[in-house]
């Protein structure tokens, strides 16, 4: 039933601009793989590769082992789900999720039991004959969901489907999502720019930056061992301190930043003398007392603190522009930050990663 | 009403009722019930009227069926037929106009981007700057025995002897679609314009060749600049003059023909009246009931 789905050295230009360069990946069979990246950065136009909206300039598209290429989108095993949905506003609901049937040649009674099983699926049973104008945003995208499933496709492709959504619906539609995934066990392939929706429901991720796919991974790989800076930058909040090796010490690596030296691991295997960036996350700092046996430590001052309910925010000014971020958990004990005193922060070599200089995510 | 007042002020309030008041009565209501009510009256001498023979009757429109009261046929034959083929030739007219703008508002609409859909619309609109006596002239020439296309079959070795396209009514055809294609090319590109792009590549997504995209998806969205479209062809054709009086054959008389003539040459306006309002009633009629079929309110239309 299902397929999986290869990048094979995928290059598309459109004229002078390369908007994706050598995409190289497979998809396995039955994944949940998201394509994570800031708008601009290509994702987009692979799904439409996949989909067959668009020939790859060089390399190939592969579903299930056969090369796509001259394959038109209505003649593919995939089906897409757009970012407005693009349901059929005169059509009904039913209407709507039989479509691809329809198409088929299948018969009308067969069309409607179809649209029906697939209504019970998307738990709108007995909505059939609604117009679509008259379903709520959530249900709107479990219609979009459906249309695409009834053509049984061996790769769903969505398009950024939650972004019109409000927050609460969002994070319900998630795990709806994943929901689906399961039961019906066949490849999705989801395009998002929202971190959180590619880390809670994919197999796993490839980050995606002008063009470039700059590492694949399961969220919790692309979380805690980034690749690149950017990747660092983008997925997560990260503080990054720029500088140069001093010395690698196993799987350590020095850096001399204008915090002094610090130590983190050496991912990328940089020897001595290469320009680095150290990243350490906001949740990995705490306070150092006294004489505290930090790997790290960094002294600062308060800039100011955020209450955000679990947990506390404290901006502490950093090297250049950007501050460096502190979050701690909301024990009920912490202590008060006053704008302007001093602070003495550390985090453990383990928590940081040492990476070469490269493109920083802006927020 | 005074909310009406109270939203545009009073200059702007009083110049907009009276601007539409002057426009429905002025120039709709009143030329069109002076005209009913002459359909209705004999052709008398100027000395006459308002005398004892100033009566109505509905001998004008009985002529138009049953003919002069001394002929020979039960039916005005002649003019009954020319009123069915103008109805029939004007739907002709609409389809072939049809037939060639939705690919082309479709193009404009959908496919061709920025610069190149501008030029394309400037390409349609300059050639209705040339006035509309000389565009049928022109056609003439165009078609003419010695005319442009049959030099060039000729040349060709396509045909021997010219072909009278005067006479097959090509000329009239082609004249009448030509003149009112921009009529049909705008509400057509407008409605189609509006479509989300999406839908059409979510249907072809899933699996719909293009003539079922068309059918299912862009033919429904655009079904009310399709019927403006196709109502404002059919109208203006079957009330054309220039066109047909220029390129039709020898042979082909149209409806408004006739009701030139009865105006003009004939001095009988009752008469000509008559025809006149039948000609307006029957397309009225004629087009409510193809809305009524493809389920259009007025309301779509004017969209």
């Amino acid at each position: 039933m299902s397929a999986d789905v290869e990048l094979d050295h995928v290059t598309i230009r459109f004229g002078e601009f390369t908007a994706v360069k050598d995409a190289n990946l497979k998809i396995e069979d039955g994944e949940f793989f998201s394509f994570l990246g800031p708008s601009g950065c290509g994702k987009t136009t692979i799904l439409r590769a996949v989909s067959g909206f668009l020939e790859p300039s060089d390399g190939e598209v592969r579903i299930g082992g056969k090369n796509m290429r001259g394959i038109g989108p209505n003649k593919r095993p995939t089906a897409l789900i757009f970012q407005n949905l693009a349901l059929f506003p005169l059509m009904s609901v039913a209407d709507n999720i039989a479509f691809g049937l329809e198409v088929r040649g299948v018969g009308k009674a067969e069309r409607r039991k179809r649209a029906d099983e697939l209504l019970d699926l998307i738990a709108l049973d007995g909505q059939g004959d609604k117009k679509v104008g008259e379903l709520s945003g959530g249900q709107k995208q479990r219609v979009a969901i459906a249309r695409a499933l009834a053509v049984e496709p061996k790769v769903l492709l969505l398009d950024e489907p939650l972004s019109a959504l409000d927050l609460k619906l969002r994070q319900h539609m998630r795990t709806e999502l994943r929901a689906i995934q399961q039961r019906v066990g066949i490849t999705f392939i989801y395009i998002t720019h929202d971190q959180g929706e590619a880390l809670t429901m994919s197999d796993r991720i490839a980050v995606m930056s002008q063009g470039v796919v700059q590492q694949i991974g399961t969220g919790s790989e692309v979380y805690e061992n980034s690749q690149t800076a950017f990747v660092a930058s983008f997925v997560g909040e990260n503080n990054p301190f720029t500088g140069k090796v001093a010395a690698v010490d196993g799987q350590h690596a020095l850096i001399d930043t204008s915090f002094g030296r610090l130590r983190g691991r050496n991912l990328r295997g940089l020897s001595a003398g290469s320009e680095a960036m150290l990243f350490v996350r906001p949740e990995s700092l705490g306070l150092v007392n006294g004489q505290g046996a930090a790997d790290n430590v960094i002294e600062s001052t308060v800039l100011h603190s955020e209450f955000e309910g679990s947990f506390f925010s404290v901006f502490l000014r950093g090297d250049g522009g950007k501050d460096i971020v502190m979050s701690m958990t909301n024990s009920g004990n912490l202590p008060e930050f006053h704008e302007g005193a001093a602070a003495r922060v550390g985090f453990r070599a383990d928590r940081a990663v040492v990476l070469p200089v490269g493109e920083v995510a802006d927020e | 009403m005074t909310g009406f007042f109270q939203r545009n002020g009073i200059a702007i309030s009083t110049y907009l009722i009276l601007a539409v008041v002057f426009w429905v009565v002025l120039m709709i209501v009143l030329p069109q019930a002076y005209m009913l009510d002459f359909s209705f009256r004999n052709n008398l001498p100027p000395a006459k009227i308002g005398g004892p023979e100033d009566v109505y009757t509905l001998s004008n429109y009985r002529y138009l069926v049953f003919g002069s009261p001394g002929s020979a046929d039960a039916f005005n034959y002649l003019h009954l037929q020319v009123f069915l083929r103008t109805i029939i030739a004007s739907i002709f007219v609409t389809l072939i106009d049809f037939a060639l703008c939705y690919p082309i508002a479709y193009y404009i609409a959908q496919v061709a981007k920025g610069g190149f859909a501008r030029s394309m619309i400037l390409l349609l609109i300059l050639p209705f700057w040339v006035n509309e006596i000389l565009r049928a002239f022109s056609f003439r020439i165009l078609f003419g025995t010695s005319g442009v296309i049959n030099a060039v079959l000729q040349s060709l070795g396509i045909v021997d002897q010219p072909i009278d396209f005067l006479r097959a009514d090509v000329a009239l055809y082609a004249g009448l679609s030509y003149a009112y294609i921009l009529l049909m090319v705008f509400p057509l590109y407008n409605a189609i314009e509006s479509l989300d792009h999406n839908q059409i590549e979510a249907a072809r997504d899933l699996g719909s060749p293009w003539w079922r995209i068309h059918w299912r998806v862009v033919m429904p969205h655009a079904k009310p600049g399709i019927a403006s479209g196709c109502t404002l062809v059919f109208m203006l054709s079957a009330g054309a003059l220039a066109a047909p009086q220029i390129l039709g054959g020898p042979s082909s008389l149209w409806f408004t023909q006739i009701i030139y003539r009865w105006f003009n040459t004939g001095g009988n306006w009752p008469q000509g009246a008559a025809y006149a309002i039948v000609l307006l009633l029957a397309c009225l009629v004629f087009v409510l009931a193809v809305m009524r079929l493809f389920k259009i309110s007025l309301g779509e239309i004017a969209r």
